[in-house]
């Protein structure tokens, strides 16, 4: 049984009258890849920043190695091992690799007040932090984050939070813009992820891509969690049904075939 | 990657801004003559760079972090008048003078910042409020206490000495404070660990924050030295010329703000350098004061900046892209 490591209880979240979650509990363990799935508005951004200590929970408790923990800001998340990682997130497109992996950590040589950033050390430690991630074509600190792909640019950043002693990591939606290729390319990243003991978070509307890493799955409806499994419960069809809002997919097709027959005698006037 | 090539030159921030100035220096060379070079007509529009320069870094480095700040316009006359009421008009000792004025500077900075990281107006309409307001609470005070709104002030050997002297006779000893000011803003901005905050929060300032970076207390600071620099200019201009009037400064905005991108700083934030700003300030002094060493009419000298400052804005996108797309070759 491998060891949890954070823990939702019970979580409810409401901004003024608005209740974004309702009864939400999770468990992140340890080398376990969890899938986050929900459509646009399912509250899964609430749920993330809940995680990373930007919001606090209404109700409910988040337990840390089984210990109850209330954070104060995302500052304090971090400092447990918390790192979220957002879609390019953590990356400056015009600054160089070197100096955009340590932004707030920049490795200092030198005495008082002229302490120099270590240009030097800094490239080093982020080239090999990336390329021990498999991303080899990574190789001069000195270029800029701009001129890499996309997924480069999230690998570089999943590698900086794994640098900096994460032991949740929360992927936010890091596979969204990228092609087929670059996704791939991230997927292999979280799996090595998964694969030195951490945590993983992994929030998706991609089907596909939580399907090839997840070990565990749950779906928000809503604010509430709709459905939690695990690998191998459920079939794609099933899990993009639910996604949907229990409406199944054929349905919504069917809907939208209606719509279009309907709709064939007299389009839509053009618009202007 | 510690070889020096051309390649690797061009695609730094401050390359565009040096060949600029290498060309306008080219430029008047063969246009005014060589006076232009000489000892009289260096003085002459490096005392320009100077009082320009001395505003542009912390403006730049602000425009590196994505914010602007325009009420310098307002900033240079309210450090001169305040000198000169307090110790010119009252006689108060003139070292009391100068706290004023600095700490002038760092409330209008404080003010600014305060109300651009709380509200998320953006800081161009910010600092436009308080160019107006301060440039009106100057005026009114001025002509309230003085009964006009210019005032002469005899400070003692010492201060001029210090802040405002012409060195053999030509060049303003604002110059020296310039070189000293850049050289810590280089150390600080691309040596220490400062500098990096700044580009990344002009880069990206939630993922700043998220990095754990001061943004809030980065961005009033930088606001402050703004402030607080234009103050000073405006203090030392008193200091020179013995008197001060309510009305000067409001050309530095567009001054400083050309110095700035013709330096090559990106009008968005995250990509700039100290040096690059220099270059800009240099440059856009040298076709300031130039023209007067041609035979050119005066009123030319406009429609050289502007096309300059056009020209600079393509080179330095196009140099940009070079850094972007930039990749070790293969082996």
């Amino acid at each position: 049984m491998t060891k949890t490591v954070l823990e939702l209880r019970n979580v409810d979240k409401s901004f003024g009258p608005i209740d974004v979650l309702h009864q939400i509990s999770l468990k992140v363990k340890e080398g376990e890849v969890l899938c986050l799935l929900g459509d646009n508005g399912a509250g899964k951004s609430t749920l993330i920043k809940t995680l990373a200590g930007v919001h606090k929970p209404t109700r409910g408790t988040i337990l840390m190695d089984g210990a109850e923990v209330s954070f104060d800001g995302p500052r304090a998340a971090q400092d447990m091992g918390i790192a979220t990682v957002h879609q390019f997130g953590g990356t400056f497109p015009l600054m160089s690799i070197g100096r955009s992996f340590f932004v707030g950590v920049e490795p200092t040589r030198g005495w008082g007040p002229f302490k120099i950033y270590d240009r030097k050390k800094a490239n080093a430690i982020a080239v090999k932090a990336v390329q021990d991630f498999g991303i080899t074509r990574v190789d001069d600190g000195d270029r800029l984050i701009g001129g890499l792909s996309g997924g480069e640019r999230q690998s570089l950043a999943i590698a900086r939070a794994v640098h900096f002693g994460a032991r949740v990591l929360i992927l936010d939606e890091p596979t969204a813009a990228l092609g087929v290729k670059q996704a791939a390319h991230v997927l292999r990243i979280v799996n090595e992820a998964k694969k030195r003991g951490l945590a993983v978070v992994f929030i998706t509307h991609q089907v596909m891509h939580a399907m090839a890493v997840g070990d565990h799955f749950a779906v928000l409806i809503r604010g509430a969690i709709a459905a939690d499994f695990r690998k191998g419960e459920r079939s794609r069809e099933e899990i993009t049904d639910l996604m949907a809002g229990g409406e199944t997919m054929a349905d919504l097709e069917a809907q939208i075939e209606g719509y279009a027959e309907a709709q064939t005698d007299n389009p839509p006037p053009p618009s202007p | 990657m510690n070889t020096i090539s051309i390649g690797n030159l061009l695609r730094r921030p401050e390359a565009g801004a040096f060949l600029g100035m290498i060309a306008v220096v080219l430029f008047f060379l063969v246009f005014g003559g060589i006076n232009f070079l000489k000892p009289a007509g260096i003085a002459s529009w490096l005392n320009v760079a100077a009082n320009i320069g001395i505003i542009a870094i912390p403006v730049g480095l602000l425009m590196i972090a994505g914010e602007l700040d325009i009420s310098i316009g307002s900033m240079i006359p309210a450090g001169s008048m305040i000198i000169a009421i307090m110790s010119g008009h009252y006689d108060m000792p003139v070292w009391l003078s100068i706290l004023a004025v600095l700490g002038f500077g760092v409330v209008v900075g404080t003010i600014n910042g305060v109300l651009v990281v709380r509200t998320a107006v953006p800081s161009l309409i910010v600092t436009l409020g308080t160019l107006f307001a301060v440039a009106g609470m100057v005026l009114g005070l001025s002509v309230l206490i003085t009964g006009t709104t210019s005032v002469a002030i005899k400070a003692p050997a010492l201060y001029k000495a210090i802040f405002g002297q012409f060195i053999g006779g030509t060049y303003q000893v604002i110059i020296l404070w310039w070189i000293l000011l850049t050289a810590v803003y280089v150390f600080y901005v691309h040596y220490s660990k400062f500098g990096n905050w700044i580009f990344a929060m002009g880069g990206d300032r939630e993922s700043a924050r998220n990095a754990g970076i001061p943004t809030t207390r980065l961005t009033i600071i930088l606001f402050i030295l703004s402030a607080t620099s234009a103050s000073f200019v405006g203090m030392c201009q008193a200091l020179l010329f013995n008197s001060a009037q309510v009305s000067a400064g409001m050309s530095y905005i567009f001054n400083v703000i050309i110095s700035v991108v013709v330096g090559g700083v990106v009008l968005t934030g995250g990509f700039g350098s100290v040096v690059g700003i220099v270059f800009g300030t240099i440059t856009f002094a040298v076709v300031n004061q130039g023209i007067y060493f041609t035979s050119f009419d005066r009123n030319w000298s406009s429609l050289i900046i502007g096309v300059m400052l056009l020209v600079a804005v393509l080179m330095n996108n196009t140099f940009r892209t070079m850094a972007l797309s930039y990749a070790p070759k293969k082996k």
